[in-house]
């Protein structure tokens, strides 16, 4: 779970930082994403980097969604009769919920992606102009698409708080100053990636991005 | 004060099970919990009804036996407190109080709120311990301990291995128990040659019970009546990791 | 009708006669010896799984016998040993004040009121510094100091400091080491463990001890397991006054069935009552809980000047109370032994001077010690208890002074042995609290813990060896006639005992049966209140037999039917304790006999007449025991009285 989460953590940074590159505006974001095709050239013939890439990350999510159906299937089998009156949550809540925040960011990732990467869910749908497909898509009109996109960041930053916490603790981190930090941490790095990733469709939606 | 008591009747390990209502009358702020259910099975008991079967023995809150869920808490509300030395001032007048068995794969239900925890002896047994025979002791003072780490290796030491943990786990786990005799041996010079055979021994000897996996979700440390600190589990993985990649996963290769 | 008769007098022929510093080395060289080949085909039967129980089967099956381990318990990391707080002592000398093997001895045969045997008491401290080893290197977190060395404090009856200890916990920390060696054999397949299991009765063939019938209390089946030796860990019989500070499960069945079957039951009477407990609350009250000793060395003991005095504490003025410790001990004050302590309160409490809801209750107030030192330092020193204070009643001992009053805690009297703690049943051997022999009448703070391990760790492994080395015996399976006779015992109690179908609750009855024996051979005994308490026990305990209810039936757990047969063994020793303290004519330790104090009210010992070991030998219920006395012999301490104004 540690060593996959974090691969898909690198590749969340990345994105966000991408992501930003809109407010430099919109020659300076589709530039960033035909670089994205480019990358490896020449070692590589353009669009390999981007696709092995992609391999990778693909490997990485489908091994961390096993490791957690895993655990899922785990947990469920060493409780077989349920409480009759339910527990309280009183360790910690995002840590409770990375479960269903697993499957909501989950259906996200395949929305996400038959929206901005191959267009087919998106108004404008044009590979050539991705600044233009993020500005249709948050188009104040369309106020549905930016909530899910909400929400399913906000779960993301819950799975991250919980998910680097943890992973610094599955990596060995031993001692109660250490795990202080390691909270603190995880804290300000899920508040910032969600932060991040928010600040771009609301931008759209004040009109700021246009 | 009065009380309405909804309770895990079950008869045996093959039985169903299900929630009994209860009223008790009279009941003393002063009692302990235990000392509640006391009144209510000799009530029982004269009303020729099967009293209500739990586990207990020190009743002073160290011999770990004692273990009920009430209100989905384990061990009750009070922090830091096992249900022996749980006192009814804690609870009001008028309340339910819902009592159930711990609940875990591990520890079957033997009968009504009793479970079976033998699984924890099996941990330990597949490694929780130094060996060192009788009688081939070196000198006490051979060997010098650090404070630090003798009060450290204390901390983790002081499990009464009630199950706690476990009961309050969301994934049915025992690694708050297991990582706490693992912090404790591992702390010590003593503890040093077995350390990372005892560490693959105790996790495979939980997970072959039937326990989940840590999701180091915390509930366990909350509900502990000892305050065992999660960051024992940190310890363990760190040991589990150093050991698995020291023999490629064959302790002792 | 006489209450007893006396035998011929019994002598301990194991210990070694000449100097006492050889005696145990001698012992252990003329002790016969069993070849490792032949240990994989003896079995040995420990029944209890405390610091004598657990450590004694973990070191057996290390030996190579094949070893099996019962308790009640659901694990046998549960056994009482682990409510123990104090400490353990060890006459290591780490501190350089003068401490040695020979103090330890000497100070355990004064502390014990001059009724033990020296050789035993000599042996125990010799071990006692092997257990300190043995237990650092299982991992045991001792306490350190800065220096990584182990720190250790001084205990009530000792003027050195030789008290090793793991903050409150030393009893945890010590049973959790020893479990670990016995979880470690019981991996290996040397110990065969049944956990959840009762010793009903113990089976003898042939004069010897050969096996045991056992109860699954899950199942309720009884079983009968045979072994080429049996050895009874089962802890002391405290619970007899109902109210103790041992664990609700504790009980005499074990030594009390065998008691029956023939082994001496050694000094019943003597019995140690704990200054520091938190008073009864209620008839509700389960069990007492102890509060460590120390805290007397910061809290003053009063209770106030008048009778029925109701007004809180606080409102009480300093010259309306009386610190009576520090004013009839005034160089011991409130540090007197625990024996006087416990007897000190009793007495102002039947003056009608007890506070508390209950009036028996003396506080314990600690106002001028957090004046004096702030309420940090008293916070740093007793915080955990004075938390664990609150839990239990609901005040805070910062602002309200602690009220607390004395509680059975421990019994030094059990099963009669000799040096190789073997009982007068050959092969039946009896260890830690279950045998009487290295307290005498009063057991010093931190030595109950040294016993067990010593007993368990390093005594009978050895002299055990002594018995098997003429075995292996001749075998014997559970169709034995005497096997199956002892198995029809155990099945025809419980029927009888389910079949009585009464109006009263076991708890109601033992919660009687414990009022007695607190009310008459508790604190103080006189000859009229023991006469009294024989003849209300009997007439209870016929009552018992018609009146109790026992629901449920034998298959199965059953908590009901298990506490009824502990009960029903209680009612027959708490005849035998009577008679004994009615026998002893004298007051010794925890043993206070009205009619025999000094003229200002300490206890008044009769070494003429009592320098001897009462061991009872039982001929029926009901029926009057014979007394059999070893007579105890002085040569290296001589006896002194103790005085502590």
């Amino acid at each position: 779970m540690a060593v996959t989460g974090l691969l898909l953590v690198l590749f969340l940074i990345a994105h966000m930082l991408g992501n930003l590159k809109i407010f430099a505006g919109p020659e300076s974001f589709n530039h960033y994403a035909h670089w994205l095709r480019e990358l490896g050239t020449p070692l590589l013939p353009a669009g390999w980097y981007l696709w092995l890439q992609r391999g990778v990350l693909l490997a990485a999510l489908v091994a961390h969604i096993w490791a957690a159906t895993m655990l899922a299937v785990r947990a469920r089998a060493a409780r077989p009769v349920r409480y009759a009156h339910r527990k309280k949550i009183q360790g910690s809540y995002a840590a409770r919920t990375m479960r269903w925040g697993g499957v909501i960011i989950g259906l996200f990732v395949i929305y996400h992606i038959l929206d901005l990467t191959t267009g087919h869910l998106n108004p404008v749908g044009d590979p050539t102009r991705p600044q233009a497909n993020v500005v249709a898509d948050f188009a104040p009109e369309r106020w549905y698409v930016t909530l899910f996109y909400t929400l399913a960041v906000v779960a993301l930053g819950f799975h991250l708080r919980h998910g680097a916490f943890s992973a610094f603790r599955s990596l060995g981190q031993q001692t109660p100053r250490g795990e202080r930090r390691a909270r603190n941490v995880a804290l300000v790095f899920a508040v910032a990636l969600t932060a991040g990733y928010l600040v771009v469709p609301f931008a759209v939606l004040i009109g700021l991005v246009r | 004060m009065n009380l309405t008591l909804r309770i895990w009747r079950q008869k045996g390990p093959e039985d169903k099970g299900r929630m009994v209502t209860y009223q008790v009358e009279d009941i003393s702020p002063d009692m302990s919990f235990l000392e509640m259910l006391d009144v209510l099975n000799e009530r029982l008991i004269l009303a020729d009804e099967e009293p209500v079967a739990f586990d207990h023995d020190c009743r002073e809150g160290i011999c770990g036996m004692c273990g009920l869920m009430i209100n989905g808490d384990a061990h009750g509300p009070q922090r830091g407190t096992t249900a022996c030395q749980l006192h009814m001032r804690q609870f009001s007048d008028g309340e339910t109080i819902d009592i159930e068995p711990w609940r875990a794969r591990a520890f079957p239900v033997i009968k009504d709120l009793v479970v079976n925890r033998g699984s924890f002896d099996k941990i330990i047994a597949a490694g929780g311990y130094i060996t060192a025979p009788t009688g081939s002791a070196p000198e006490a003072h051979a060997t010098p301990v650090p404070k630090a780490d003798a009060d450290a290796a204390f901390e983790s030491a002081a499990c009464i291995g009630c199950g706690a943990c476990v009961a309050a786990c969301p994934n049915g786990s025992g690694m708050l128990f297991t990582a706490a005799k693992v912090t404790q041996l591992s702390l010590l010079p003593q503890g040093q040659p077995e350390r990372y055979t005892r560490v693959i021994g105790m996790v495979d000897a939980h997970d072959e019970a039937g326990f989940g996996g840590c999701t180091n979700a915390g509930e366990c440390t909350v509900v502990c009546p000892k305050g065992i600190p999660l960051n024992t589990i940190g310890r363990l993985n760190r040991d589990y990791l150093a050991a698995t990649a020291k023999s490629g996963g064959k302790p002792g290769s | 009708m006489d209450l007893y008769t006396e035998g011929d007098p019994i002598a301990d022929t194991k210990a070694p006669e000449g100097p006492i510093e050889t005696r145990w080395e001698r012992r252990r060289f003329s002790a016969k010896l069993v070849n490792p080949a032949n240990r994989r085909k003896m079995t040995v039967i420990v029944v209890g799984t405390g610091l004598a129980g657990g450590s004694a089967a973990a070191t057996l099956a290390e030996q190579g016998y094949r070893v099996k381990s019962y308790c009640y318990q659901d694990s046998p990391r549960r056994a009482h040993s682990i409510a123990a707080q104090g400490g353990i002592n060890a006459a290591k000398n780490y501190r350089n004040d003068g401490d040695s093997i020979h103090r330890l001895f000497y100070d355990t045969v004064k502390g014990g009121d001059f009724r033990s045997r020296e050789s035993n008491v000599h042996r125990l401290a010799e071990v006692s510094v092997n257990i300190i080893d043995q237990c650092v290197a299982q991992g045991v977190p001792f306490a350190r100091e800065y220096g990584g060395l182990l720190d250790t404090r001084s205990f009530g009856g000792a003027q050195v400091q030789r008290t090793f200890y793991a903050r409150g916990q030393t009893g945890q920390q010590l049973l959790l080491g020893a479990y670990q060696a016995l979880e470690r054999q019981i991996g290996l397949g040397n110990v065969e463990m049944n956990s959840r299991h009762e010793m009903l009765e113990l089976v003898v063939v042939d004069g010897k001890a050969r096996g045991i019938v056992v109860r699954d209390l899950v199942t309720g089946e009884i079983s009968t397991e045979m072994a080429d030796a049996v050895v009874l860990a089962s802890g002391g019989y405290g619970n007899v006054f109902y109210l103790s500070t041992n664990a609700k499960g504790c009980n005499v069945t074990a030594t009390w069935r065998a008691h029956r079957k023939g082994a001496y039951f050694a000094n019943p009477c003597y019995t140690q009552i704990h200054p520091t407990c938190i008073p009864v609350s209620g008839d509700h009250q389960s069990k007492l809980t102890l509060m460590s000793e120390s805290l007397r060395n910061d809290g003053r003991v009063w209770v106030p000047k008048a009778k029925g005095d109701d007004r809180a504490p606080r409102d009480i003025p300093e010259d309306e109370r009386d610190y009576y410790l520090e004013r009839i001990y005034p160089s011991f004050g409130n540090l007197v032994p625990r024996d006087i302590a416990s007897r000190a309160a009793k007495n102002v409490c039947d003056e009608g001077r007890g506070v508390g809801p209950t009036k028996l209750g003396v506080y314990l107030d600690f106002a001028d010690a957090i004046n004096r030192l702030g309420r940090k330092a008293i916070e740093a020193k007793y915080g955990n208890l004075f938390e664990m204070y609150e839990r239990i009643t609901g005040e805070d001992p910062y602002e309200v002074p602690m009220r607390i009053y004395p509680a059975v805690h421990y019994t030094m009297g059990g099963l009669w042995v000799d040096y190789d703690l073997q009982s007068t049943i050959p092969g039946l051997f009896v260890i830690g609290e279950a045998n009487f022999s290295d307290h005498g009448a009063n057991r010093l703070g931190a030595s109950a813990l040294m016993q067990g391990l010593a007993d368990g760790y390093f005594v009978l492994p050895a002299t055990i060896a002594n018995y098997l080395a003429a075995g292996p015996f001749e075998a014997v399976d559970a169709s034995h006639p005497a096997a199956v006779e002892a198995r029809r015992d155990v099945e025809d109690r419980i029927t009888r005992l389910l079949a009585v179908d009464g109006d009263r609750t076991v708890d109601s009855f033992h919660r009687e049966l414990g009022q007695i024996m607190w009310e008459h051979c508790g604190m103080e005994r006189s000859e009229a209140g023991l006469r009294k308490a024989i003849d209300e026990i009997r007439a209870l305990r016929d009552q018992f037999w018609q009146r109790v209810r026992v629901p449920g039936d034998g298959e199965g757990l059953n908590q009901s039917l298990e506490k009824a047969g502990r009960v029903a063994d209680f009612f027959e020793l708490a005849e035998l304790m009577c008679v004994d303290a009615l026998h002893r004519e004298e007051s010794c330790g925890g043993h206070f006999r009205a009619e025999h104090q000094t003229p200002d009210g300490e206890a008044q010992r009769d070494d003429d007449r009592f320098a001897y070991v009462a061991a009872w030998e039982y001929t029926g219920t009901g029926e009057p025991a014979v007394l059999h006395k070893e007579d105890l012999k002085f040569e290296y301490v001589h006896p002194t009285q103790r005085s502590y104004k």
